[in-house]
């Protein structure tokens, strides 16, 4: 099966600046996409060139099997696309909203109502639906937006920082609705700076920088690429804190991370579990108070932090349009 | 559905947005009724008391001045919501509809046409209150309405490309109040144009909103043998000669705003 999301070197500048350096993706049907990056990394003018809103300066890109230069107009009635500012009309209702996006797809008057109620009462908008979305919250009108997205159940669904600027609870109830679309077939791109919301969401993420991908994979295949697990310990003064880094020195297989403000050592180590017994003998020998100590895998915020630092040599020069 | 079809369906689509969002937005509803009422009555009180014109009342005369006045001041607003609209990401949503591109501004202007309506309406209520009669035959009093709609139709058109050239709503709401009191007042609409001084009677006589108040005059029966029409040709003409101004203003206008919006919208 051909993928649903393709793009082969696109490239996009602005004057002088590049915001997309030959960027390549491949996105199979019905799987979830994070492309991850830090601001002006060219998320946004990758997703605004498959979504037919900018046309690359070179390379392709198909979407659903349309070219998003050449086959715009007919690519546009299969995809949906929610952005980074809600685009829904303040005066309107929520059902007008959604009711008007339905007519621009042409689904007809009858059918347009019907489906702006179901996709109220989807995203918890029913009592909410028919008064003006000026009063709505940030998160009610994050939902409004996904859903105008939605109208015409499009195979491939562009999410541009959904849940950035919403609280944690606003933030989960709309990764729940996200899920649920992929379970029902949905190919959707996703771009943010969480990486907790990619690690949750995408099968495969794409690491962004400088309008170009530096790594690509699942999150468990990200984490490999920068090591395996990390003891962190978690002391009671700066004075402990270097004695242990001195001590546990030969535990560790990478550099150690100590954190003055907090008292906090990452020591990278090979074999999990045995180092952390022997980290803790070591310190019950020297009778250090810890005030916390465990193991973890590596977060996404590492792999983004090794992965992004070796380049930061280089000159900074690309910046995303901040429209 | 062909492509005219889909122009014509999106372009109501996006008229019908508009309506709703006029109804609901208490500044814009007040801009386009409240201040014409309150222009007519102050106009025909303030002025109507201190101005004496030969063989007919100042109200006659001043009326469908305040007409036209009121639709180049409203059409202002297809200019300011666009800017608005340009501000946030609501074209770029449209922009990933399958929709005709033309809707957003053949829906624009086409609801501006139904406020205008509605200020016009509304004008014409408190103008018969405060003594404006219409003098002539029925036909060519409804023709005198459409032609008051035709032109403030054309006019939002070019501030559509106002607005769309400068983007940002402070500076077009400042460059479109610095435009149109000159062209609103260096014209026939309250005062004669014969008595001006030499350069200012020539710019005010072929001001096309001199025309299209000219052309309301004689539509409503608004004249009097006792005040002749200066010899301009679009004077003289005025009916035709509106019609023309209107019809121009489209053939230049709505093919620059539909560009320049296109190129607002794909940066």
């Amino acid at each position: 099966m051909p993928p649903a999301i393709m793009a082969e070197g696109l490239v996009k500048k602005y004057g002088d600046v590049v915001a997309l350096d030959g960027m390549d993706l491949s996105v199979p049907e019905g799987t979830v996409f994070g492309l991850l990056g830090p601001n002006g990394a060219g998320k946004t003018t990758a997703v605004r060139i498959l979504t037919t809103l900018l046309k690359p300066d070179s390379g392709r890109a198909t979407v659903a099997g349309f070219d998003v230069v050449a086959d715009a107009r007919r690519l546009r009635s299969h995809i949906g696309a929610s952005g980074q500012y809600a685009a829904v009309d303040d005066h309107l209702t929520g059902a007008e909203n959604l009711e008007m996006v339905g007519r621009l797809y042409h689904l007809g008057v009858k059918r347009s109502r019907q489906r702006a109620r179901e996709l109220l009462e989807r995203f918890d908008l029913t009592e909410a639906g028919d008064r003006p979305v000026q009063g709505y919250s940030g998160g009610m009108r994050r939902r409004l937006d996904l859903a105008g997205a939605l109208v015409a159940a499009p195979p491939v669904l562009f999410l541009d920082e959904p849940t950035t600027g919403l609280d944690p609870r606003a933030r989960m109830s709309l990764w729940d609705v996200i899920s649920e679309l992929v379970a029902d077939g949905t190919t959707v791109l996703l771009t943010t700076q969480y990486l907790e919301e990619a690690d949750r969401l995408a099968r495969a993420i794409a690491v962004v920088d400088h309008g170009r991908v530096i790594a690509l994979g699942t999150a468990d295949e990200l984490k490999d690429q920068v090591g395996g697990d990390r003891i962190e310990l978690t002391m009671t003064s700066a004075a402990d804190l270097h004695t242990v880094r001195s001590a546990l020195a030969p535990l560790a297989v990478g550099d150690m991370r100590a954190d003055a403000a907090t008292f906090q050592l990452t020591i990278p180590v090979s074999d999990g579990t045995a180092s952390l017994t022997a980290a803790l003998g070591h310190l019950a020998a020297e009778h250090v108070v810890v005030r916390d100590a465990g193991l973890r895998r590596p977060t996404l915020d590492e792999v983004f932090l090794t992965l992004t630092e070796h380049r930061t040599g280089e000159p900074v020069m690309t910046k995303e349009p901040t429209r | 559905m062909n492509a005219l079809q889909m122009a014509v369906a999106d372009g109501m689509t996006i008229t019908r947005r508009n309506v709703l969002k006029i109804k609901r937005a208490p500044d814009l509803l007040g801009g386009a009724i409240i201040l014409p009422i309150v222009f007519v009555l102050l106009f025909a009180y303030v002025f109507g008391s201190m101005i004496d014109l030969p063989g007919m009342s100042y109200q006659e005369y001043m009326i469908p001045g305040i007409f036209v006045q009121t639709i180049v001041t409203s059409a202002q607003i297809t200019g300011y919501t666009l800017t608005l609209d340009l501000q946030k990401g609501i074209f770029d949503r449209f922009r990933t509809l399958p929709m005709a591109p033309s809707a957003v501004l053949t829906g624009q202007t086409s609801s501006d046409v139904v406020m205008n309506a509605a200020s016009v309406v509304a004008m014409t209520l408190v103008g018969l209150a405060v003594g404006w009669r219409i003098h002539s035959e029925p036909h060519r009093a409804v023709l005198g309405f459409l032609l008051l709609l035709l032109f403030a139709y054309a006019f939002s058109w070019v501030t559509a490309t106002v607005a769309l050239a400068l983007r940002k709503p402070e500076v077009f709401n400042n460059i479109a109040t610095i435009v149109s009191m000159p062209l609103v007042f260096l014209s026939n609409a309250y005062v004669d144009s014969t008595r001006l001084p030499g350069p200012l009677r020539a710019v005010a006589e072929w001001n096309p909103v001199s025309t299209v108040i000219q052309a309301a005059r004689e539509l409503f029966g608004n004249t009097n043998a006792a005040m002749p029409v200066p010899g301009a040709w679009p004077l003289q003409h005025a009916v035709p000669a509106a019609l023309l101004w209107s019809a121009l203003l489209l053939a230049v206008f709505v093919p620059l705003a539909i560009r320049l919006y296109k190129r607002a919208v794909s940066q």
